[in-house]
């Protein structure tokens, strides 16, 4: 069993009157790559700031390290962070940027020279030393940013959205070190993001959040394969899963959507349906497929997009649009009609009040 | 007439745009025009300000007017001119403008970054105090620097204007501190900055452009300030203002209106001179510290 | 949580605190205790209920005082501004020699700065700067829409200025309030006492008439006449800017 390295104990946030955070906890291993998902406003960036100690708590305590650090200042925490606009010291050279936490807490000159060194060896930011931020690219910025983390020690690093401000090269360029980085210091790193490719890429485990509450803790693979209820199955996943509002039938093991009968004997979880239970069918875009077998629902293509690696198909059903992801050879064109099929093993059928998972 | 987008400059004239120079050419003519008349009769001697318009040029040159604004008028009982006004108003100035706006910028900066509890219903006060009438404070004010002792000296004059300085000074601090980004500051407190330490290292470096707003206000501001040095300074401590005042109305004798304007422009002169050296400065800080009001 | 969670902060607002308490909240307090009394000279506590206040009302001369302060104060505040924002909106047009013109209508600001934040100077800086600020994305729909120039100016450019606007005719108002040293300097409130204002009321009870009660009785209605205006400003900006932002 692995260690707990930072630990969130029912920590509530208000801002005046708003609640933010509810009650909220959360544990995170030793060396895990945890990311906080969810879209604008869900608490997830407050969350961040809490566990760094840049906003006072409302009520909960927060540990790092078997260490409750509930009321200490931020600078006492180990922590090192990554900001989305970087937050460079705009009159410093990039240099003292790196070396200001270490000239803060006085550390003997030849020690920061070292750790300089070392972090802009890591990040290849040797050349740019010299320079003000105002002289560097965004790319260059972010990595200074994060070299600024690195050469604290931190026993957990925090990264806020950070290449939510880089175009789409760059950040996947940054991704893939932040990744690198990740298995060659092995430290703690919680990492906050709406982008899901980042979530799911980079992450150990990933917290989908909503309203200050955590949806789903779980592996980036069981969330996008078994999505805890309709919120996450919607979020995850681009274009994002497909859902069709349904009614069991249990003699037949058909769910019922409008005309049309889906057959889900095959389903994980089918005894806990009730016979005549509404429910929603979730279904992935490449988890269906064309063919003509016998549990099929004819329907016609209504728009085709190429995406080079692969051809996104759109169709519906009951006047409900249904996407179909297929691979980029295959040729279909407008009001073809085809015949599909769902691999029901890997759908999900939520309830339609509670949006569970079944 | 079409529409011109603010963007590229337009190739040729349009009536429109010469009506326009026209307008703005009358603006600044009529700017302009009591500096013009300031200094033209400034240069004029008496009989020929009596006898000619005052928009005329001078026939003759003549000087005299102001050496003796400088150091021979008559400010009351005593004939030194605006000289010794002049080294006043500085003795009051600078350390007036060093103490506002020093504990304005804190005061900013703590608003902006450190708020506590209650913080703001002070900065709410604070802010009120911009709009209280001076001459609802002046006399209880100069009751509180007579119980401190300081009343009439040098120390109480600095202090009453460090007081009517603050709130709109903490105001466009503030502002301006709070256009920062707030991740910088996050940033700052992780890397193990304090209050002192944040305020030093981070913030000073970057408040050049707020801190010149400040202090071409403050000195603009106290250099021109009348009613309080006339109340607080003490005679000893008059600054210039004042002592054009003595000597523009004169209860005895000739006006000499040559002398008044000299007078008058010497005493302009500090905040002309600051204000030209960093209007650019000027409108871009003033911009940083309003937009975000 | 800690009770004295940001101290540093606190210690370094104390004078900031201390002086709006004594002075600014103290002044406004004491004053209007003694506008009650029959104060000459010195400040004496003889208790008069509201006879100075009275006799205030019933002065041919604090009428005067406050008509002026009005008629002045509007033509001021409007004339500022409309002149302003035309000029800021003229210079802003790209014209040559731009910083020339710039720094003679700043000029007479720097001179008269002393007793008033004001003057069509100010409002210009301040306007020209939220539009230099404007993105120049709106400006292309405009002109693809076809909005005549003047009435993108009035209607989507005014109202996008609008936190200017509102530091502008603040900082104007509160100023012309205490128009005390301008008035002094022109025409010492002459002929007569035409030109008097409230202020130079003020001033000539508390120091050459040594009749305190009546100065402070002036004062306090100053004050008052300063939060009346203020009060729905204050009031929408900090209350109902808030409650808007909350939601």
């Amino acid at each position: 069993m692995m260690k707990n390295n930072v630990e969130v104990k029912n920590i509530s946030f208000s801002y005046g009157k708003t609640e933010i955070l509810k009650d909220l906890s959360l544990d995170i291993r030793e060396g895990e790559f945890m990311v906080l998902l969810g879209p604008s406003g869900c608490g997830k960036t407050t969350l961040l700031n809490c566990i760094a100690g840049l906003l006072d708590l409302t009520d909960g305590q927060i540990w790092i390290e078997d260490d409750n650090v509930t009321w200490k200042e931020p600078k006492d925490r180990h922590i090192g962070m990554v900001f989305q606009s970087y937050a460079l010291y705009p009159s410093m050279t990039v240099e003292k940027n790196l070396s200001f936490g270490l000239r803060m807490m006085n550390t003997p000159k030849n020690i920061i020279n070292k750790k300089i060194k070392k972090a802009s060896n890591l990040l290849q930011i040797n050349e740019l030393l010299k320079r003000k931020p105002s002289q560097l690219s965004g790319g260059q910025r972010q990595r200074v940013a994060i070299g600024r983390a690195l050469v604290r020690d931190a026993k957990v690093f925090l990264f806020d959205e950070p290449l939510s401000n880089l175009d789409a090269k760059l950040r996947a360029e940054l991704r893939y070190e932040i990744k690198k980085l990740h298995r060659d210091l092995s430290n703690t790193m919680i990492y906050v993001t709406h982008d899901q490719i980042e979530a799911m890429t980079l992450a150990d485990r990933i917290s989908v959040m909503k309203d200050g509450l955590i949806q789903q803790l779980d592996t980036p693979k069981q969330i996008y394969n078994k999505p805890a209820n309709l919120f996450v199955a919607g979020f995850i996943g681009s274009p994002s899963m497909n859902f069709l509002n349904a009614k069991f039938d249990k003699t037949n093991q058909n769910l019922i959507v409008g005309k049309q009968h889906i057959n889900i004997a095959n389903y994980e979880n089918i005894n806990n349906l009730i016979d005549g239970q509404e429910v929603v069918f979730g279904i992935r875009p490449e988890n269906i497929k064309i063919d003509k077998n016998e549990n099929t629902i004819q329907c016609n293509v209504e728009l085709v997009e190429p995406m080079g690696a692969d051809t996104l198909v759109w169709t519906s059903i009951e006047g409900t649009p249904i996407s179909i992801r297929l691979e980029g050879s295959s040729n279909y064109n407008l009001n073809d009609e085809i015949n599909i099929s769902f691999d029901i093993n890997k759908s999900s059928i939520f309830d339609n009040k509670s949006e569970e998972r079944i | 007439m079409s529409v011109i987008p603010s963007g590229p400059r337009p190739k040729h004239l349009t009536i429109g745009r010469i009506g326009m120079y026209c307008f703005i050419l009358v603006c600044a003519i009529f700017f302009l025009m009591p500096l013009y008349v300031m200094v033209i009769t400034s240069l004029k001697d008496m009989d020929e300000i009596r006898a000619a318009n005052i928009l005329n040029l001078p026939k003759e040159l003549s000087f005299y007017s102001w050496p003796k604004a400088w150091s021979q008028a008559c400010t009351g009982f005593v004939c030194e001119g605006l000289k010794p006004g002049f080294f006043n108003s500085i003795k009051i100035t600078v350390p007036s403008v060093i103490v506002s706006v020093g504990l304005s910028a804190i005061n900013g900066y703590a608003l902006a970054f450190w708020r506590f509890k209650g913080a703001y219903f002070f900065f709410g006060l604070c802010m009120f105090g911009a709009f209280i009438p001076y001459q609802v404070m002046v006399y209880p004010l100069l009751k509180i620097e007579d119980a401190l002792g300081i009343y009439s000296t040098l120390p109480g004059i600095i202090l009453v204007h460090t007081i009517f300085g603050m709130p709109i000074l903490t105001l466009i601090f503030r502002n301006f501190y709070a256009s920062l980004p707030i991740d910088l500051f996050k940033a700052a407190r992780i890397d193990g900055g304090n209050f002192v330490k944040i305020f030093f290292y981070v913030i000073i470096p970057m408040s050049t452009p707020i801190t010149i707003v400040a202090v071409i206000l403050q000195v603009t501001g106290i250099w021109n300030d009348f009613l309080l040095g006339l109340v607080f300074a003490g005679r000893d401590n008059q600054p210039m203002t004042v002592q054009l005042n003595n000597i523009v109305q004169v209860d005895y004798g000739v006006a000499e209106y040559n002398v008044d304007m000299s007078a008058t422009i010497l005493t302009s002169l500090v905040p002309l001179f600051v204000y030209f050296i960093s209007g650019r400065w000027f409108v871009r800080g003033i911009a940083a510290g309003a937009i975000k009001g | 949580m800690p009770l004295f969670r940001n101290i540093a902060s606190m210690i370094a607002l104390l004078p900031m605190i201390v002086i709006s308490l004594t002075v600014f909240v103290g002044c406004i307090i004491y004053s209007f205790v003694y506008s009650l009394t029959n104060s000459k000279l010195v400040p004496v506590m003889n208790y008069v209920g509201f006879d100075q206040y009275e006799r205030l009302f019933k002065q041919r001369k604090w009428d005067v005082a406050v008509e002026n302060i009005f008629i002045y104060g509007f033509v001021f505040t409007i004339g500022c501004l409309v002149i302003g924002f035309l000029l800021a909106v003229l210079i802003d047009q790209k014209i040559r020699g731009e910083s020339l013109f710039r720094t003679i209508f700043l000029y007479p600001y720097a001179v008269c700065i002393a007793a008033v934040w004001q003057g069509a100077g100010f409002v210009m800086v301040l306007m020209l700067a939220g539009l230099r600020g404007i993105d120049e994305d709106i400006w292309k729909s405009l002109s693809i829409e076809g909005v005549a120039k003047w009435k993108s100016y009035l209607f989507v450019i005014l109202p996008m200025l609008r936190p200017m606007v509102v530091t502008a005719i603040v900082l104007i108002a509160a100023g012309v309030v205490k128009v005390y040293d301008l008035i002094l300097a022109l025409t010492s409130g002459g002929p007569g006492y035409a030109t008097t204002t409230p202020a130079m009321y003020v001033m000539e009870n508390f120091f050459s008439r040594a009749n305190l009660g009546q100065a402070f009785a002036a004062s306090i209605i100053m004050f008052i006449s300063v939060v009346c205006i203020l009060a729905p400003w204050a009031f929408y900006e900090f209350y109902l800017r808030n409650k808007y932002a909350a939601n």
